[in-house]
């Protein structure tokens, strides 16, 4: 049994790192057809990407990638594909922000409410693609797609002076009402004269907790996962799977309400026109990345901010910076590639294995076996 | 088998009829023995292999493109032989000039009746060269007319010296065109016979076996408690074509502490309907369950597998594994609410692998350890996992669909051996099957299922295959009377009727 173990633990790390080595080997070539250095490319990413406040800047992106990818891999672990992330997460973000604006109240009452608030809206615009997947049987991916849009029109509609926007008349941007000092969220102290650390990190860690466990040691984790294997088995075994696409779709919704709240209570502190976009995009390329699983999810939003971060810096030092977002879409195709080719593989070896272990026991016991009457 | 002559291949559903075609086709390789054509030892890795060698197969299902001419269908993929313009067609009108198939090369082959789609296959195959025919059920789809027609076709084939394997289990058919007769059963040879030496009763006995179970195992245990009641039940389903249809009507039945109800008929006649509808999958229009005094008409799927009904499905794939997880994953399947699976909400992962480990040893589920995934065992490593996990919960109630379906013969006795010491202690089982063997041993009462109705039943101490095969076809109804003993005469039976179509039940799809 122990074999089995060690060597299901290696494929586990087989398919990602084949993804990455092959990602970068493939922008190398890109790289070298630009003209440039590939290696030396490399080289400045990683060297200034080590650096503390690099570091500190990695960790704050990081946070919310992690939960960007918790909230697609939670459809995902069901076979839905929640492609509205983004626009559950940015109407999230968005009332969040504007009822925290709105309130004067206490921080520990007023921030576990703009969280909730959050979660809440982010929860209610994922429910209507559920609930037109379990009634009408419309596919969750054109429907979250186009909540998408509708999300960016309604706040635009919304984020106007007057409605629930207020114009900053020096810089010329709307945005909500600033949340007052006390609701801001603590950071921790980096050192120096270093940007601290994003506290929302904690909430982060303790989602991917949450993860873990509500998938791996509950019922309702267990039904997910079942459904997620086999609608049909699943249906057979009692689980019922229209109550399942539903609450899938309100947890997924929720945890992308609180991809913006890093943002919302430790940074900008209120939502403004040009609050980040594509984060819920960027979400599913975690999520692949990292399996579906909490701690492969939080190694690729570590990834992804450490190549953003590397980004920036060959733009200083003259390259072109589109190299690294080449990187990343290469490095989420390689990773679907080196994925299903590992699985095939695993899933092979493993029927080999098992067959022959079998005929081995079987050749012991072939006398025994002859006397079972036909 | 000889040139120029018919061959059939006659065996019950399951036999492995498909399987040793598929061998001679080269789609499958054999473990051992070998394929001699033309006294030359031969190896087919392939079907373009056994196309090459003068092999060639019609499949019961037409293989044809509906868009396109018969001339487009014939030459697709074999371009490369007389091209695709006028040499072909040439060669098309020969062919179906010399063999008497009458196909027109120009007509399309949407436009064309079944009969004659089955010419064009044909036609196909003899295009590519082929010397040796395997017709797969080459008359299920067909009518009595174009029966005799085809076997004119035939006829005409074996006269230009090809050799024709036939495969079939429509036994008056088989013994007016055959030449040779092999019967399969249980994947071995059972028998080869000459149809001149035999007739369809002899034949059909060959197919089903004569032994019928053993007596010992005949001790009843049926007790006087009610355990499952079905009244009334009616479900209607839309068709393909959008037309409303009952699948299922009038079904009423009780099962009783310790009874094993069989219930038999042709796949397709509302079996598997009945099994959903019984475990709350399907919601029938009308009609009243009851298990064990409780009315469970209402309560989902999962409050009835907590009341005690066990699940064996019909498609373990499909329905009762999830494949690509581990076994102990696959032991928490159907059972999640359930010790030792779960206590209050949460998984108990480490009892249910303790529990696995049980089930693997005392169900001899063969498998190096729990961790493998369900699609690495064998499908009887399969079915003993699913049996012991549906076991463990002390089901009042077990609805078995097909459990013996492709599994090997030792596993299929020992679970004959668990379902029959777990009726002896009570259990209730409403079996489904297409082994009239199976139904027979196992059961202590036997319905028969026709249209989605229960239309006869019979007693399983007298009833023999034959009669239970020609109730299954719609045939006869009622409460059926076996003769006395397996070894009646004959002429108790209505002569050729009985043996024709009791292995049609078990074989028509």
């Amino acid at each position: 049994m122990k074999k089995f173990d060690k060597e299901r633990m290696l494929l586990a790390v087989a398919a990602p790192l084949l993804a990455i080595v092959s990602a970068f080997l493939l922008t190398a070539l890109v790289l070298a057809a630009t003209g440039k250095a590939p290696f030396e490319a490399f080289g400045v990413m990683f060297e200034y990407g080590v650096k503390s406040d690099s570091q500190v800047y990695i960790l704050n992106k990081a946070t919310t990638y992690y939960l960007a990818g918790l909230a697609v891999a939670i459809g995902f672990r069901m076979n839905l594909f929640n492609i509205g992330v983004d626009g559950q997460y940015r109407l999230g973000a968005f009332f969040g922000a504007a009822a925290g604006g709105a309130m004067g109240l206490p921080g520990l009452v007023q921030i576990p409410l703009i969280i909730l608030v959050a979660m809440l809206v982010g929860a209610m615009w994922a429910s209507i693609a559920g609930l037109l997947k379990v009634y009408r049987g419309v596919s969750e991916v054109i429907s979250t797609i186009m909540l998408n849009s509708l999300a960016g029109i309604l706040i635009s509609y919304l984020l106007v002076d007057g409605r629930l926007g207020v114009l900053d008349k020096q810089t010329n941007i709307v945005a909500t009402k600033a949340l007052p000092e006390s609701s801001h969220f603590f950071t921790i102290p980096a050192g120096g004269d270093l940007d601290p650390i994003w506290g929302f990190i904690v909430v982060a860690v303790l989602a991917g907790v949450g993860f873990w466990f509500l998938l791996g040691r509950t019922r309702f984790g267990f039904d997910l996962r079942a459904v997620g294997r086999s609608e049909s088995a699943a249906e057979a075994s009692g689980v019922n799977v229209k109550r399942m696409v539903l609450s899938s779709m309100l947890l997924s919704g929720a945890m992308a309400g609180l991809i913006g709240m890093p943002t919302v209570l430790n940074d900008t502190h209120q939502f403004t026109a040009d609050f980040p976009v594509g984060v819920g995009f960027t979400g599913i390329a975690i999520a692949l990345l990292g399996r579906n699983s909490p701690v492969g999810i939080a190694l690729a939003a570590l990834l992804w901010g450490f190549l953003e971060r590397g980004a920036n810096r060959l733009e200083f030092e003259g390259y072109d910076k589109e190299i690294v977002g080449v990187m990343q879409g290469v490095i989420v195709l390689c990773v679907v590639i080196a994925y299903e080719l590992v699985r095939r593989y695993g899933l092979k070896r493993q029927q080999q294995k098992v067959g022959a272990e079998l005929a081995a026991q079987a050749k012991a016991a072939k006398s025994d076996k002859q006397e079972v009457p036909a | 088998m000889r040139r120029g002559t018919v061959h059939a291949l006659v065996g019950e559903n399951g036999a492995g009829k498909s399987t040793l075609m598929k061998i001679l086709y080269g789609m499958q390789r054999p473990d051992e023995g070998t394929i001699a054509l033309d006294g030359a030892t031969v190896e087919l890795h392939s079907p373009a292999d056994a196309i090459s060698r003068g092999v060639g197969m019609v499949h019961q299902h037409f293989m044809l493109a509906d868009n396109f001419t018969v001339l487009e269908n014939v030459v697709l993929g074999a371009e490369k032989l007389h091209g695709i313009g006028a040499k072909a067609r040439a060669r098309i009108k020969e062919i179906s000039d010399s063999y008497g198939l009458g196909v027109r090369p120009d007509a399309l082959v949407e436009e064309l009746g079944v009969a004659d789609r089955q010419r064009v296959e044909i036609l196909k195959v003899l295009y590519r060269g082929a010397r040796t025919l395997i017709l797969d059920e080459p008359t299920a789809v067909l009518v009595p007319q174009e029966v005799d027609a085809l076997f004119d076709n035939l006829r005409e084939l074996k006269s230009e010296g090809l050799t024709v394997i036939f495969i079939s289990h429509k036994l008056g058919e088989v013994l007016s065109v055959a030449d040779d007769i092999t019967v399969i059963r249980r994947g071995t040879t059972v028998a080869s016979v000459v149809p001149s030496e035999t007739n369809p009763r002899q034949l059909a006995e060959l197919m089903v076996g004569s032994e019928l179970p053993s007596p010992e195992t005949r001790e009843s245990t049926v007790t006087d408690q009610k355990m499952l009641t079905v009244d009334g039940l009616r479900l209607t389903a839309t068709d393909v074509d959008g037309v409303e249809r009952a699948v299922l009507d009038g079904i009423d039945f009780t099962i009783h502490k310790g009874e094993v109800l069989g219930i038999a008929g042709v796949e397709g006649n509302g079996q598997a309907e009945l099994v959903e509808a019984v475990m709350g999958i399907r919601k029938p229009d009308v009609g009243v369950i009851t298990l064990d005094g409780t009315d469970i008409s209402q309560a989902p799927t999962r409050k009835r597998r907590e009341d005690g009904i066990g699940y064996i499905p019909e498609d373990r794939h499909r329905h009762a594994l999830l494949l690509e997880a581990p076994l102990w994953e696959n032991r928490i399947l159907g059972h999640v609410t359930e010790e030792p699976n779960s206590k209050g909400g949460l998984l108990n992962p480490g009892a249910a692998r303790r529990d696995t480990e049980r089930i693997v040893t005392e169900y001899d589920v063969r498998t190096p350890g729990i961790e493998v995934t369900a699609a690495s065992l064998s499908g009887g490593n399969q079915q003993k996992l699913i049996i012991g996990r549906e076991m463990s919960h002390h089901p009042k109630l077990l609805i078995a669909a097909h459990p013996t379906r492709g599994v090997d013969v030792g596993a299929q006795a020992q679970i004959w051996d668990q379902i029959r010491a777990a009726r002896r202690e009570g259990l209730a089982v409403l079996l489904i099957s297409a082994d009239l063997d199976e139904l027979i041993g196992l059961s202590d009462t036997l319905r028969v299922m026709y249209r989605g109705r229960l239309v006869a039943d019979a007693d399983p101490c007298t009833i023999t295959p034959e009669e239970l095969g020609s109730a299954m076809t719609g045939a006869a109804s009622g409460h059926l009377e076996g003769s006395a003993d397996a070894d009646a005469p004959a002429d108790t039976v209505p002569a050729a009727a009985p043996a024709d179509a009791a292995p049609a039940g078990g074989e028509d799809r």
